[in-house]
């Protein structure tokens, strides 16, 4: 046999060969090449605000200490939290702990609608206020362009994940998703919140208003 | 780096630990920005702050400390260099503001 019909035969022996699914136990893999592309594609954005704050003469620092910094503060403290209980609920369906798992899934959910909650309600004091992508009243014209596509790309990445984290839920509650499959969607919530920990300081903290 | 890592339990104080960690660099960040720091100084600290807590999460969270080498080195090197490639915009975006492009 030469070289090449061995190499051929012991390919048609490995997963890649034919006949099973090469996948098996590639799932989180996937989803960390997932979000190797969600990050570049944030990485994008907050330097597309970047470029346009250096190249901006009267960048707006609209966001008063209290109320805008305290509430910021307290969606960080959301996001946190509930990587916190996603940690737990990963744990949980380790052990092989069914009913745990979905209820620390659930705080997680938790979490993750009060998140959405108080910024929905951020975006909605700013609107009012007279911000829109192209126009505000403090300055620089594209501050609500920037603002509105890193927060509202965050957001809904948190919307798709409380979705995510709900399939999840019942899934597992219905015994058919197992450990691996919580510890995915884990992955991919640490990532969202992730994110957060930069939008956080670059667009808050950095434009707090200075009296 | 153990073998079964894909299955290991790690304890819940660990996670606590890091998730204290973490909300302690964030008030030290909201701190600096109550103080009102000067604006380049500010953004050079609450970056170093936000890698570090990027790196608690990846690690800890994300457990990539408890997965194989190679994991890590497929994934992590390749989006840093992406990431710090990005920079090669800044020049342009300084000539922007002394074009005047931003009033």
């Amino acid at each position: 046999m030469s070289d090449i019909e061995a190499d051929v035969s012991q390919l048609a022996a490995s997963e890649w060969g034919g006949g099973v699914l090469p996948y098996a136990g590639s799932k989180k893999f996937g989803m960390w090449l997932f979000i190797v592309s969600d990050a570049i594609t944030f990485s994008v954005l907050l330097v597309g605000y970047a470029y346009v704050r250096v190249a901006s003469q009267n960048w707006p620092q609209p966001f008063e200490f209290f109320p805008s910094i305290v509430t910021a503060t307290v969606m960080t403290l959301c996001l946190l939290s509930s990587s916190l209980t996603m940690v737990m609920a990963v744990n949980a369906s380790r052990r092989g702990n069914r009913a745990r798992t979905v209820r620390w899934l659930l705080a997680t959910i938790a979490g993750g609608l009060a998140f959405l909650v108080l910024h929905g309600n951020e975006w909605n004091k700013l609107i009012h206020e007279g911000m829109t992508l192209f126009s505000n009243p403090w300055g620089a014209p594209l501050f609500g362009a920037t603002f509105f596509a890193l927060t509202g790309m965050h957001m809904f990445h948190v919307f798709t994940g409380v979705g995510y984290l709900g399939v999840v839920a019942f899934a597992t509650g219905r015994g058919k998703f197992n450990a691996e499959d919580v510890e995915v969607s884990g992955l991919y919530w640490h990532f969202v919140d992730l994110v957060w920990m930069f939008i956080f300081p670059l667009v808050y903290i950095l434009s707090i208003h200075r009296g | 780096m153990s073998h079964d890592s894909e299955t290991a339990i790690h304890p819940t104080r660990l996670f606590l630990w890091v998730w204290t960690w973490l909300l302690a660099l964030t008030g030290i960040e909201v701190f600096l920005g109550y103080k009102q720091l000067e604006l380049k100084l500010m953004l050079t600290i609450l970056m170093m702050l936000s890698v570090i807590k990027a790196g608690l999460i990846m690690s800890y969270f994300m457990h990539l400390k408890f997965e194989k080498a190679r994991v890590v080195f497929t994934l992590i090197p390749a989006l840093v260099v992406v990431i710090c490639l990005f920079s090669a915009f800044f020049p342009d975006s300084l000539r922007a503001l002394h074009l005047g492009w931003g009033r």
